[in-house]
């Protein structure tokens, strides 16, 4: 893990600890993009001011709202946006509700990061990238998609296949076509489950057009989306002809601790808030069947 | 008994390989002599290792709910007490009838593990009853006391040899009351508001939140707990604040009030010896006081006290004038 | 080694008890526990187990992390204290003192639990040898000796006497504090005693249990094995042998809203609960045959495979006897081993 462990800056009592994995940072929230109607990107910075944290893409943080709840979320924003950490939130739960009802400036509490992050600097430097996700799922890859392209000289061709329900639950849909697609080298292809007026882009799910574009398999794959999703998009890959060591994944289970001691998120021996989030899929084939 | 329990066995067998019954829900034999666990019996060679002895205490009602909702019939061994939660269970539709086939066993009164402990009987090697006595083997040598003195208490307290429902019988019961069952309530009753309240105070504060009362407990048949969500600051696990374990249990005895048969599983399971059946004792005895002599798991048509009103029920207040 | 008369245990206690914050096994309410010592206190180191271990003394069951308190839009965050003030829990077991160094592999692992760690400094541990053994126990099973207490201190009680053996210096420590009260003594003297313990053992019905096959390797065969659907049926689903075991440290971390603040604290868990794994969008162990497999593949296959072959069980026995259902380790080891259909493998001796 980064050195950049949370510590807890705003007490004053502790004069005998040095870091405190379980208490958290305060952050404020600076921004709060809509975008989608169950999705919201929040922005969140360090009460004075800069990042609250230094992270890897892939990792986690713990985002907590005192009284309400705490839960893990990853962190969207590339380590090369300079400004603040963000997080793509789906309303979906007693937590994820409350957020959706706060505005900038109001406080918000941060622990992190956790867990490991895609191989950017190692495995996958130099390799032909090919990100597939679907829905919600963009949030971890967003991260990486950034980092590589705020670092092109360090990879090869980049295609990113992403696809949602309809039009509007395409998250980061603006930086998606204004800035991503705009890059040399990088093709973007987008898709939607179900026909509608104003989309003249591709229509159907995204196991089935990732068949449809026949990509070579001397890619590596970087999956993210609801877990029907990731089961089809492996199969297919199989079926191009991708290996397990070519693709990796993240999982997600209940944490409470981030930190592998808690004792809920594991699968067999792993822990997927420590040894992950991120898999490579050969990792993933010898876990026992229980995620 | 046990030529009692080889008459369950064989009958047991016969039921199943006449496909009257699919499964036999009994006892199996444990390894130290006192340890058998609640099972379900699939083939008749599993029976060989069917028991039935002074430690089958464990109430088998309680599983016919997942009985009723597997394939075919369940053949259930319930003692006399167990009877009354099935049937109360019957009442509240949580238990299939038609696909229990129930057989009554007789019963002697069932043996008390904790108090075989408490009189320094240890490293058991194997127990036999004879009679009316205990015989212990132990790495430490030969020990004996009498049975009754190792009685679990819901037996000094024993409802009577019938069995409310089943479908045959098999074996004689043994009357093993020697108690009053109000006896501790009265006691508790007549102590000062400070003493009650410390006595109460210092039993509770023993609770870890196992919930073991909870789970064993055949009134506490609800599919989700209240406890089980976590809008509660009183859910399921320890709180920050001990006032927390103390609105648990009592929330609970309030919630099985009129249900709860006073089978005793709750403090025979509780790890930690609280006497959880004096707060469901409590409540029944202000029940027959307010509305007459009721006992729940004797008829599934009776009108319950608490949920059927009269004109000439006491009223709101009477429980402290009751006093 | 020192030793002093058996009768002066209670002014030992005393001694310790009024330098420092002294937990022993007390009988309250019928029950023997540990907890603070009081004058007043009935400590009771003849009985053998205590309900719960004493585990809680270094991982309480309920602890408050930190508190906040949100003003507008802001929130101040204060930290709960750290342990500062050195203590003494006496009379713990060899299984109960061999549970710290699983629990330690845990909790001091990078990051380190702060709230745990600083309780480990601060503490200093009296181990007693066990006299009389029951059949419940099998530490031997984990490599335990409970004829030689590991610990800072141990100590062994026989009929009139009370050896103590410093180990550490935190150990070596206490020992001062007591001195007066100790005089000098042979190791030999105890030589009768560790064999009588050792052979008690020896006739114990689950000394000898055999772990052989219950390893990282075996992961995928063990998870995969039918015998769980078999073995869960009996369980209530109850916590009963997690909260009482001395090596579960699976733990909740939950909000306590007092209506001016919040206070953050952690609780045991136990993975035999139904929500433990539920979250938002689903769970991964929906039924308790899963839950049930888990507590015993973690302790048996998990744990071992994240921290060097050792056992996240130390043969206590606290769940062989507090089980409402009779349901344990022992048996699901036994049921292994007899399904493995080789009688040499598992099991335990006749």
């Amino acid at each position: 893990m980064s050195d950049a462990t949370t510590r807890n800056g705003e007490c004053s009592c502790g004069k005998n600890r040095q870091k405190d994995t379980l208490v958290p940072a305060v952050g404020i929230i600076t921004d709060i993009r809509q975008e989608t109607p169950d999705v919201k990107t929040f922005c969140v910075n360090a009460p004075e001011g800069g990042k609250l944290f230094s992270h890897m893409p892939g990792q986690c943080a713990m985002v907590c709202v005192p009284g309400v709840g705490e839960a893990m979320f990853s962190i969207t924003s590339s380590p090369t946006n300079r400004e603040c950490q963000e997080f793509s939130i789906k309303s979906c739960g007693e937590l994820t509700n409350y957020l959706h009802t706060m505005e900038a400036g109001e406080e918000i509490l941060v622990r992190g990061p956790y867990g490991n992050s895609f191989p950017v600097d190692t495995e996958l430097k130099g390799k032909n990238l090919l990100f597939i996700a679907g829905g919600i799922g963009l949030a971890p890859l967003r991260s990486v998609i950034n980092y590589v392209l705020d670092n092109r000289e360090d990879y090869g061709t980049v295609d990113i296949l992403y696809g949602s329900r309809s039009a509007e639950d395409l998250v980061a849909r603006k930086e998606i076509e204004e800035v991503w697609d705009k890059k040399e080298g990088v093709n973007v292809y987008l898709t939607i489950d179900r026909p509608q007026d104003d989309w003249k882009g591709h229509v159907g799910f995204v196991p089935a057009y990732l068949k449809e574009l026949e990509f070579s398999a001397d890619k590596t794959a970087l999956v993210c989306g609801p877990p029907v999703m990731i089961k089809f998009v492996l199969e297919a890959l199989h079926e191009m002809g991708f290996s397990s060591r070519q693709i990796y994944t993240t999982l997600e289970l209940r944490m409470k601790c981030g930190i592998g001691k808690c004792g809920r998120c594991n699968i067999g021996s792993k822990y997927v808030c420590k040894d992950g989030p991120v898999f490579r899929c050969d990792q993933i084939d010898e876990l026992p069947d229980e995620y | 008994m046990q030529e009692f329990m080889n008459e369950m066995i064989r009958r047991g067998k016969e039921l199943l390989s006449g496909g009257a019954v699919q499964r036999v829900l009994g006892w199996k034999k444990g390894d130290l002599g006192y340890n058998p666990e609640p099972a379900f019996f699939l083939g008749e060679q599993d029976l060989d290792e069917f028991v039935y002895d002074g430690f089958c205490g464990a109430n088998l009602s309680k599983f016919m709910i997942e009985a009723s909702k597997m394939e075919g019939k369940t053949l259930v061994f319930l003692k006399p007490c167990d009877t009354y939660s099935y049937k109360q269970l019957l009442m509240e539709h949580r238990v299939d009838r038609e696909k229990s086939y129930i057989i009554g066993v007789g019963c002697s009164g069932k043996l008390d593990v904790n108090k075989m402990q408490r009189e320094g009987i240890r490293g058991i090697k194997s127990v036999e009853e004879e009679g009316d006595v205990l015989r212990f083997h132990t790495v430490y040598g030969e020990k004996e006391c009498p049975r009754s003195r190792m009685l679990l208490e819901r037996c000094h307290v024993c409802k009577g040899k019938e069995h409310q429902i089943y479908d045959e019988r098999i074996g004689e019961s043994e009357e093993t009351g020697d108690r009053d069952r109000f006896e501790q309530v009265r006691q508790i009753e007549a102590m000062e508001p400070e003493e009650r309240f410390a006595f109460f105070k210092g039993e509770l504060s023993k609770c870890i939140r196992c919930n073991a009362c909870r789970n064993v407990c055949p009134a506490c048949s609800c599919r989700k707990c209240v406890f089980d969500g976590s809008q509660f600051d009183s859910s399921q696990k320890a709180n920050a604040d001990s006032f927390e374990e103390q609105m648990f249990h009592i929330i609970r005895a309030f919630h099985v009030t009129g249900r709860c048969t006073d089978c005793g599983e709750c403090s025979r399971v509780c790890p930690q010896g609280i006497p959880l059946h004096l707060f469901n004792r409590k409540l029944i005895k202000d029940i027959n006081t307010f509305y007459g002599e009721y006992q729940a798991g004797v008829s599934t048509d009776c009108e319950m006290p608490l949920t059927d009103y009269t004109a000439g029920d006491p009223e709101p207040n009477a429980a402290e004038r009751g006093r | 080694m020192f030793k002093t008369e058996k009768a002066k245990l209670p002014a030992l206690l005393e001694k310790i008890g009024e330098a420092r914050d002294l937990i022993v096994p007390v009988l309250r309410c019928g029950q023997v526990n540990f907890e603070l010592w009081e004058r007043e206190s009935q400590a009771d180191l003849e009985t053998l187990k205590t309900s719960k271990s004493p585990k809680d003394v270094f991982f309480p069951q309920s602890e408050t992390l930190y508190s906040c308190i949100r003003d507008g839009k802001k929130i101040s965050v204060k930290a709960e204290e750290l342990r500062d003030r050195p203590f003494v829990v006496f009379g713990m077991k060899s299984c109960d003192v061999k549970a710290l160094e699983v629990l330690d592999r845990v909790f001091l692992d990078e990051p380190a639990d702060t709230y745990y760690q600083a309780r480990r400094e601060m503490g200093t541990v009296v181990s007693l040898a066990c006299r009389e053994p029951e059949e419940t126990c099998f530490c031997r099973a984990f490599g335990i000796d409970c004829a030689e207490p590991e610990g800072d201190v141990a100590v062994w009680m026989t009929d009139a006497s009370l050896y103590w053996k410093p180990l550490t210096e935190k150990g070596k420590a206490l020992t001062g504090l007591v001195e007066d009260l100790l005089t000098d003594a042979g190791e030999s003297e105890l030589d009768e005693e560790k064999e009588n313990i050792r052979s008690v053992c020896d006739q114990l019905p689950y000394m000898d249990l055999s772990l052989e096959g219950w390893n990282p390797e075996s992961l995928q065969e063990k998870f995969d094995s039918p015998l769980w659907e078999e073995l869960y049926r009996p369980c209530l689903a109850c916590g009963t042998c997690t909260f009482v075991c001395p090596t579960c440290q699976c733990y909740d971390i939950k909000d306590f809203d007092t209506g001016h603040g919040v206070y953050r604290y952690r609780c045991w868990d136990s993975c035999m609960y139904s929500d433990f794994t539920m979250m938002a969008h689903g769970n991964n162990r929906t039924s308790q045959m899963q839950r049930f497999r888990q507590r015993f593949m973690h302790k048996l296959i998990y744990y071992p495979a994240n921290y060097g072959g050792m056992y996240s069980c130390v043969g206590c026995g606290r769940c062989v006897s507090k089980c409402p259902s009779s349901l344990n380790i022992v048996k699901v080891i036994k049921k292994f081993a007899e399904s493995s259909g080789d009688e040499g493998r598992g099991g335990v001796r006749p």
